[in-house]
């Protein structure tokens, strides 16, 4: 055997620099677009940090926690977020009761008992609503849910915690039913097979077999869903009501984090006030609670993903 | 169950429950099929219900003028022209940069923790309630960068807000090229940058675009980010022309003008007590729902079309 | 080993392959290729003739994490083309591959083949009709496709499709073509037309063949190398190989005792 030697490298196969520094410049272009995704998230934590600490000079966190008032553009201040904080959950659970037993019988369906067509033909359309502009649901809960609440409810106010969270719950119906039917379609069809040949009806193969080994990627789609709701702003900021009320009965009305942040908004507030960097504060309670609610979200739909 | 034992001997008694069984299967359809139609119809229904109070304002007029104090000569025009300038921007900015940061995502970038962070934070932001991009958007672009409540502010922030979509979107389209295609194309001496222009982004070019269609939908109804910033809501003129008669032809004061869109027009106008406002709030609802479902309609039955097309 | 009578076009000198995963999949292997012959490389699934083979127009580079070890010299540059100093995409316009399954990309007849001259910088019209032209002449398909030159070439046949690739990898006059098992997904009468082209196209270039067929590599070939886990068994005229093994162990796999 011939031991290697070093050989010269023909010009004809040597490095093109040209050629080779052309693609390193691309690549590093393509490569600072994929940063700015890093660099908003950076932003977003930086802003909502940096208001936030000028917020928290004046207000202490104990207070921001415990305190039951929320009344930052009164007089007499008070900073607890814990108002806005029911608000949000009230809202957000109305929303989820409607649209989980909704959504999740409305998916089993779509995914074991109706036709190839029929499922070729909805599914597309509850894509297709999920993209509907949420300020529009805002007009219905006002004019159509609550008018209609009032009806069976005469003492309902006009702005209210159900109305505004039953109709967030419809708007959800689209999203829970699309992706839990994606995670039932995922269920491989020898388990479905399994189950037939031991004489099971499509009901019992469906709640016994399918449901079970798709529940991760159904329990995914509702932690999604409560993040979804828990961020909405327009429905409730429209239909729920502006006044912070440290409430949970849905017949009340209630602002949300989201409503007290577009109220200020619409308001003109000097930059650098305390209630300019309330909002600031606000949100960062909105953008922990979603985070977290997306990050074990997207940990179960990885782990039902990696299961098949 | 403890008596499967005994039912399994006597025919009749298993008999009995497979009609059991089938009674509950037709049961349980028919409440399936009821909770899907609920979720269907009552949206249907809703919608028909917007655009049947907006009716009345369904006119030429309605487009043509600006908002006013008196409902009946109200109009969208400062609105929708606002909407379409928004969209320009954020168009120019989400497309470039999100079709960029896909394809670097999925043909450049080695794995390591440094990528395995950016796919954290693409996923994590598509979760980002909307509002909070308005909150970025007041603190950066309007204050620290003093853009001030322009058209470039709102442009930008829904451009940063549709960010994850088209990177997402791009990715998946991207992924359905197959290998052998790239190496087709390195093996007769294409470079990287060849391959994956001249192949990967041509022919993931409609995936690509359903994902910007659909990204823009979203843009185009998004409320809550634009009334952060800070919008105004009545607005009775026209932003600067972006083309003008004399050279350069091009005029950019527009990116710095006062602009309101579609959405916040019609969330002022529904929050006023006069119900005469409220035909009006319905006629811009229903003006919004149709233009974003004949968008994501686009989208989705170019999708189907994609997925019915792809030959290898 | 075979007398020496023609010159030299490529010699892997102990080369060794490591695969991102640390597996050795080439053993210490070489091997002459001769001018204007035909190799085959023939072996049971997994021992290594496919890697061997993507050695040559550095494949392995796509995926990160391989490792070359040895040389690949090709002549008359007498240069090492796996040294790190040599450009890969120079050595792809000079040694190019046909793949096992056809890959056509979703583009017309023309462009298929024209795309290697693209990359080269070529926008000439009238250079490229005529590379064009004769590419596909070259791969004998040029009667079935002018009238529609401009057509998709997913519209083609499977055996079509192969020889759009062999024209789309001639179009740029490589000295040596690399085919990995380019009939393993067409029927006989395809498959046949296929060979008869590699040994027409024997006059302008060297081959290397990967094949699972011994048939094949006895119909086509001069010279075959039988690889076993890595390493190279046994290389000589292909006559030799097939009619008297000089190993036990290549016998065995041609008369079909194991594999």
């Amino acid at each position: 055997m011939q031991a290697p030697v070093q050989l010269t490298i023909s010009p004809r196969l040597a490095k093109n620099i040209r050629r080779n520094v052309k693609e390193r410049m691309i690549e590093l272009i393509l490569m600072l677009a994929a940063l700015v995704a890093v660099a908003t998230t950076f932003a977003i934590v930086g802003v909502l940090l940096y208001e936030s600490l000028s917020f928290f000079k004046t207000v202490s966190v104990v207070e921001f926690f415990t305190d039951t008032q929320w009344t930052p553009l009164f007089e007499e201040a008070h900073y607890g977020i814990m108002p806005l904080v029911s608000g949000t959950l009230t809202t957000s659970a109305i929303a989820l009761a409607v649209a989980v037993p909704i959504g999740t019988i409305a998916a089993i369906f779509l995914s074991e008992f109706a036709s190839h067509k029929t499922r070729e033909t909805i599914k597309p359309i509850l894509e297709l609503l999920v993209g509907v502009p949420t300020v529009v649901f805002g007009y219905f809960a006002l004019f159509f849910v609550t008018p209609l609440l009032q009806s069976i409810y005469p003492e309902l106010p006009s702005f209210n915690m159900l109305g505004a969270g039953i109709v967030m719950g419809i708007m959800i119906i689209p999203y829970i039913a699309s992706m839990s039917e994606d995670a039932m379609r995922a269920v491989p069809m020898s388990m479905r097979e399994g189950s037939y040949a031991m004489g099971a009806t499509r009901f019992q193969t469906a709640i016994k077999v399918v449901t079970p080994a798709a529940v991760s990627g159904i329990v995914a789609a509702y932690i999604l869903a409560i993040s979804r709701a828990v961020g909405e702003t327009m429905v409730v900021a429209i239909a729920a009501g502006q006044q912070p009320n440290l409430t949970f009965n849905p017949l009340e009305s209630a602002a949300t984090i989201t409503a007290y942040i577009v109220q200020v908004a619409m308001g003109d507030l000097p930059h650098g006030s305390i209630g300019y960097q309330s909002i600031f504060a606000a949100g960062l309670v909105l953008m922990a609670m979603t985070l977290s609610f997306n990050i074990i979200g997207h940990w179960v739909r990885k782990k039902y993903r990696e299961s098949y | 169950m403890e008596h499967k034992a005994s039912v399994l001997e006597n025919l009749a008694d298993v008999r009995a429950m497979i009609k059991r069984h089938k009674r509950n299967d037709t049961l349980f359809a028919a409440i399936g099929l009821l909770c899907l139609m609920f979720g269907l119809v009552t949206l249907m229904l809703l919608f028909w219900q917007l655009i049947a109070d907006g009716y009345p304002k369904f006119n030429i007029d309605f487009l043509t003028e600006f908002p006013s104090r008196r409902a009946g000569r109200a109009g969208l025009l400062s609105a929708w022209v606002g909407s379409l300038l928004v969209m320009v921007v954020t168009f120019l900015t989400a497309v470039p940069v999100g079709v960029a940061a896909g394809l670097y995502l999925e043909e450049y970038a080695p794995k390591n923790w440094f990528t395995d962070l950016i796919e954290i934070n693409v996923s994590n932001l598509a979760g980002v309630p909307s509002i909070i991009y308005g909150l970025l958007a007041l603190g950066l672009f309007v204050y620290m960068l003093d853009f001030g409540q322009s058209i470039l502010t709102a442009g930008l922030t829904l451009g940063l807000l549709i960010l994850p979509i088209v990177i997402v979107s791009t990715r998946e389209a991207i992924r359905s090229i197959p290998v052998s295609i790239r190496e087709a194309a390195y093996g007769v001496g294409a470079t990287k940058w060849q391959v994956v222009y001249d192949h990967v982004f041509k022919y993931s070019y409609g995936g690509i675009l359903t994902g910007i269609i659909i990204g823009m939908a979203r843009a185009l109804g998004e409320t809550a980010p634009i009334i952060t910033i800070g919008a105004l809501t009545f607005i009775a003129f026209l932003p600067p022309s972006p083309i003008t008669t004399e050279p350069p032809f091009l005029n950019f004061e527009w990116l710095s003008s006062g602009f309101t869109v579609m959405p916040i027009q019609m969330f002022n106008w529904l929050s006023r007590p006069d119900h005469a406002f409220h035909v009006n709030a319905a006629a811009t609802g229903a003006l919004i729902i149709i233009v974003t479902l004949l968008m994501n309609g686009t989208a989705i039955w170019l999708r189907y079309k994609i997925r019915k097309n792809i030959k290898w | 080993m075979a007398t020496v009578t023609t010159a030299i076009k490529a010699e892997a000198r102990d080369l060794n392959f490591f695969y991102s995963n640390g597996a050795r999949a080439l053993k210490g292997i070489s091997m002459p290729l001769y001018e204007n012959k035909i190799t085959a490389l023939i072996g049971p699934s997994g021992c290594g003739k496919s890697t061997f083979l993507r050695c040559f127009n550095r494949m392995h580079d796509l995926y990160p994490g391989n490792k070359y070890q040895g040389q690949i010299v090709m002549h008359p540059d007498n240069t090492n083309v796996l040294d790190a100093g040599v450009d890969p995409i120079e050595v792809r316009m000079r040694i190019s591959m046909v793949f096992q399954k056809p890959n056509p990309f979703p583009k017309s007849i023309y462009e298929n083949v024209a795309y290697g001259l693209r990359v080269r910088g070529e926008n000439n019209k009238r250079i490229m009709d005529d590379k064009v032209e004769e590419a596909l002449k070259g791969a004998a398909l040029w009667s079935e496709v002018k009238d529609r030159l401009h057509d998709l070439a997913f519209n083609l046949s499977g055996g079509q499709q192969q020889r759009l690739c062999i024209a789309r990898a001639l179009a740029t006059d490589p000295e040596i073509m690399l085919f990995d098992e380019p009939t393993s997904a067409l029927d006989p009468i395809a498959t046949a037309n296929i060979e008869e082209l590699m040994v027409e196209l024997r006059s302008k270039l060297t081959i290397l063949v990967v094949t699972h067929n011994m048939q094949q590599a006895a119909r086509v070939s001069d010279y075959t190398a039988y690889m076993y886990l890595g390493e190279l068994i046994e290389y000589d005229d292909t006559d030799k190989i097939f009619t008297n093994p000089g190993r036990k162990e290549t016998e065995d796999y041609i008369t079909g005792k194991f594999g």
